[in-house]
């Protein structure tokens, strides 16, 4: 029996439902400290003293001196320090390190911070500090916007959003002969080596960094833990003990990375009968403090700001800019919610000026076969926005519901959606991943830098192996990445680890296959001995990507959704309540159908959280919520029934015909529910759409008529 | 960041007698009835004391009886055991449905009656309720023995009370409550949530009414109520209600949506509560 298409055992499906599997504060080594990071209270300031208020003995202190090699965390620039060295730019910022054998010591040990404040931006439209701007051009605007018989502007906003992973950041440093190891709650080992190796330089021979059981990360694992990692490793370097840093939920909360707040603007050309001819659009992402990942988040945020329709004359500036806020990150979805939020809330204004139906201004303009996004990719036979509408509105009895509901307080609402698979551009290119497959005396091991953080990346990558192997999937293991032992086959992000990975993998097992010559790997190896293939990526010869111009592939292919949402609003409460919910979507092949189903569940509760309920309160550049009971994500009480449609299109591109999906189902929870809000007759173009805002927000009855521009 | 624990002093007294002996030894003690909000305080680096004492094994203080009509709920009853005891559903339904409200269920196991009136939050579940009710607040200390309040003049303030620094809430005692009671919390979520407004309400000839999280203290409305005695129309009681609340933006919820919803409240229990005439085809 093959084992792709099989909802299988999980590999780590056991250990974790036991308890078994170890998580970074389960482990223990001899000797361990325990470190704290003594951070700023102020957004924006000069350092004039640093004062310990403690008697140091039993202490290990470290501040930004101790650094051995570069005070920075490398990443796309080198702006974040390690330790903060003179000033500080955001609340939460990391001064000194205190480490010590008893937590209960650590905590009571207190610390004064003097300075002298700096001049504080909190608007990132009106920052002077642009991290990243990025163009992209198609056609010329002038002509488009020429040939409109309707013009349509908005301005949408989103707001920032929490992971909530259910284990908070967490890692261990551990001294060993000639270097040092880094265990870790992490989505990115290599990652995390790159940013230890600058910050402990020639001190440290060795640095290797392994993932243990990881309680989820949802993109907030991905840069955030270089900067925890450099601690605790600093802390280990001046103890020459284990030293274990272990953030609690607030501080995880107050310190760490969120989803970048967004605002865009929309300029949109159309004719009457409803074809999309000019579109305009300006976006602006708050990057926070410093630089770390924003330009990329930026990129595929201003590449899917156009929606997955087709316009011959498109112009998308965008840019990320700096306020004195802790630096926001990656976030499942990584800029795509954002932009996408709202073009289909956009799309919604646009058909109702129009006295069109949703569906229909959709239907004529949604990409096709053949045709070309914003940025000039032709698209493959694997383009299904016209797909998954047709499906979702059957589903969901939407065109029946959008009269019945109409006057009633309630109302139904969809978004069509996008999300490209894998790194941006010629991303992958750079990356040149490679994994590899080795021999075992019981079948097959994986060797990948890829890490299981909750959505399932063992059992995937173990079926696609054992099919392609010719093995059955409990013969393939899966190693515990280890930099010491796995190659790099890149980060575990941006959709691309079922896709990229898994598409390389399938090709080193196929390989393997070939050289057994019809011996099972366990023969193989009981009689030849081990057996070991690496397969590295290549790039594809018909893939074109200019990064100056922003003109080309942007990425391998494509994933689409469409989302139906049907709310009903209280009107006691202003609270809007999601009672159903149809997601529609398809991403090539599922590997595992009950896995997939789960990313696509949980993925859209999220959605839901960031829609209607999750309120990042900042006061004086901190976040004033950073606790669950303030921090609002909805319950199973505030999830609806849900109707789950997986559609098929194999890509050719991708293991078994897979794409990415890890990210695809939060791309449109948020603008289907506030589409539905709009049908229940409030004006709402911001999230989270909390009561208060559908209070405060003015109603649409009888919506305004067409209008030419 | 959490709180240093060790340098704490707790206490855990054998008896009643013995517990209020620490009160009056060590008056800024803080009495522990389930933890369930110092927990928070602790989580977030800001306890509210350094000495404590775990009421926890006075188990007789958890009792809930009637005598002469009168309900009497220990201090120590927990949310669970409100929602449970046929007692409290047949005369204090409003109460029930308002413990169901409070937290998860792990938290209505360990959460208490007199830990939500002892914490003085403006947000605490049960307190409207308790306004209505015209509950008494009985008190207990090793000097004075035991006093009663009415629980509308225990608050004094925002987390502000009368009881005495030596003294322990023992129980709360309702007396029979006449007419249609009515309870509404309104959280940021389904479930498992603080509140933003609640309401409390009796509807007979003398209608009551009480809503929590729009003031300092949860509160009566007196010139509400009144109006609704005298047979005024819903939109001016409404209109009353506006000049009796004080409503404040903070980190869950905004002025201006509590005074709307605070409002909206009122129109919902006098709709909810009307006597309804059964129709005979």
């Amino acid at each position: 029996m093959t084992a792709v298409g099989q909802s299988v055992a999980r590999k780590e499906g056991l250990g974790k439902a036991t308890g078994e599997a170890k998580y970074a504060d389960d482990l223990t080594f001899p000797g361990t400290l325990h470190g704290r990071t003594i951070r700023s209270t102020v957004a924006h300031a000069r350092i004039t003293g640093v004062r310990l208020d403690f008697d140091p003995a039993g202490f290990t202190v470290v501040d930004h001196r101790d650094i051995p090699g570069s005070n920075h965390i490398a990443l796309i620039e080198h702006d974040q320090p390690c330790l903060a060295a003179g000033e500080v730019r955001h609340v939460a910022e990391p001064i000194l390190l205190l480490a010590h054998e008893d937590r209960e010591a650590l905590r009571g040990a207190t610390v004064h911070v003097d300075y002298e404040p700096l001049p504080v931006v909190t608007d990132p439209e009106a920052s002077p500090t642009t991290f990243k701007e990025i163009l992209i051009e198609k056609g010329s605007l002038d002509k488009g916007f020429a040939k409109a018989e309707v013009l349509v502007e908005g301005t949408y906003r989103t707001g920032s959003q929490e992971h909530v992973y259910l284990e908070p950041n967490g890692v261990i440093a551990v001294p060993e002969a000639g270097g040092i190891a880094l265990y870790g709650s992490l989505q990115c080992p290599f990652y995390v080596l790159k940013a230890l190796k600058p910050v402990l330089g020639a001190a440290v021979a060795n640095v290797r960094v392994v993932q243990t059981e990881t309680g989820g990360g949802f993109g907030g694992k991905e840069e955030y833990p270089s900067v925890i990692a450099a601690h605790a490793c600093l802390l280990a370097l001046k103890s020459g003990r284990p030293v274990k840093i272990v953030y609690d939920r607030e501080e995880d909360m107050w310190a760490t990375t969120k989803r970048h707040p967004c605002v865009v603007r929309h300029r949109t050309g159309l004719t009457r009968d409803g074809r999309l001819v000019a579109m305009d659009v300006d976006v602006v992402m708050d990057g926070g403090a410093y630089c770390t990942l924003s330009p990329v988040v930026l990129s595929r945020g201003v590449i899917h700001a156009a929606g997955p329709y087709r316009c011959a004359n498109t112009r998308i500036r965008g840019r990320a800019t700096m306020t004195h806020t802790p630096p926001n990150g990656a976030f499942r979805g990584f800029g795509a919610p954002q932009t996408q939020f709202a073009m289909e809330v956009h799309m919604d204004r646009v058909a109702e000026r129009l006295g069109v139906d949703p569906v229909k201004l959709r239907l004529k303009n949604a990409l096709k076969p053949g045709d070309t996004t914003a940025t000039g990719q032709k698209l493959g036979d694997d383009t299904s926005a016209v797909a998954v509408l047709r499906a979702a509105v059957k589903k969901s009895g939407y065109n029946r519901k959008r009269v019945s509901l109409k006057g009633t307080g309630a109302g139904i609402g969809l978004a069509l959606f996008y999300h490209g698979s894998g790194f941006t551009g010629s991303g992958e290119v750079m990356l040149a991943s490679t994994v590899a497959l080795e021999t075992t005396a019981t079948g097959a091991r994986i060797l990948v830098a890829n890490t299981e953080i909750g959505q399932g990346t063992r059992t995937m990558l173990a079926q696609i192996v054992a099919d392609a192997l010719g093995v059955p999937y409990e013969q393939v293991e899966v190693a515990q990445p280890d930099t010491s032992k796995v190659p790099d086959s890149g980060p575990t992000v941006a959709s691309r680890t079922c896709m990229v990975v898994g598409g390389l993998l399938e090709k080193c097992a196929i390989a393997m296959r070939a050289r057994l010559g019809g011996m099972s790997p366990s023969a193989w190896h009981a009689n030849r001995g081990p057996l070991r293939l690496e397969q590295r990526y290549e790039a594809a010869a018909t893939r074109q990507w200019d990064d100056a111009t922003y003109r080309g592939d942007a990425y391998a292919t494509f994933a689409w959704g469409c989302d139906v949402a049907e709310v009903s609003v209280d009107p006691v409460t202003y609270a809007a309540r999601v009672v159903k919910f149809t997601a529609v979507q398809e991403f090539g092949r599922p590997i595992h159908p009950a896995m997939a189903r789960g990313q696509i569940e949980g993925g859209s509760a999220q959605g839901i959280g960031w829609a209607l309920m999750e309120h990042v309160v900042l006061k004086d550049g901190a976040m004033h919520n950073a606790q669950l009971t303030n921090y609002i994500i909805p319950t199973t009480l505030d999830t609806p029934p849900m109707d789950v449609i997986m559609l098929e299109n194999p890509f050719g591109g991708g293991p078994f015909g897979a794409k990415g999906l890890g990210e695809l189902p939060i791309d449109g929870p948020a603008p289907a529910i506030v589409n539905a809000i709009r049908h229940a007759g409030l004006d709402v173009r911001s999230i989270p759409a909390l009561p208060e805002v559908l209070h405060a927000s003015p109603p649409l009855d009888p919506p305004p008529p067409a209008r030419a521009g | 960041m959490r709180t240093a624990l060790s340098a704490f002093h707790l206490h855990r007294p054998r008896s009643l007698t013995d517990a209020l002996r620490v009160m009056r030894e060590e008056p800024a003690t803080v009495p522990l009835a389930g933890c369930t909000d110092v927990f928070v305080a602790l989580n977030a680096g800001t306890p509210p004391g350094t000495h404590y004492l775990d009421l926890t094994p006075l188990g007789g203080l958890a009792r809930i009886a009637e005598k002469d009509g009168v309900l009497s709920i220990g201090a120590l009853a927990t949310y669970t055991a409100i929602i449970k005891s046929r007692l409290v559903r047949q005369q204090l339904p409003m109460l029930v449905a308002a413990a169901r409200e409070v937290g998860g269920a792990q938290i209505q196991n360990r959460g208490t009656l007199g830990g939500n009136v002892a914490n003085a939050s403006p947000a605490g579940d049960t307190l409207p309720v308790l306004a209505v009710a015209e509950a008494v607040v009985v008190l207990r200390s090793a000097a004075d023995g035991e006093r009663r309040v009415p629980f509308t003049s225990f608050y004094t303030g925002y987390r502000a009370s009368v009881r005495h620094p030596d003294e322990l809430i023992v129980a709360l005692e309702f007396p029979p409550v006449e007419g249609k009671q009515w309870f509404r919390k309104v959280g940021t979520r389904a479930a498992q949530a603080i509140s933003k407004v609640m309401m409390a309400g009796v509807r007979s000839s003398r209608p009551r009414l009480a809503l929590g999280s729009v003031a300092a203290t949860v509160v009566r409305l007196p010139r509400a109520e009144a109006a609704l005695a005298g047979g005024a129309s819903i939109d001016e009681a409404v209109r009353i209600l506006s000049g009796e609340i004080t409503p404040i933006d903070d980190i869950r919820s905004t002025a201006e949506y509590r005074l709307a919803v605070a409002g909206n409240l009122l129109r919902a229990y006098w709709r909810d509560t009307a006597v309804t005439v059964l129709k005979s085809d």
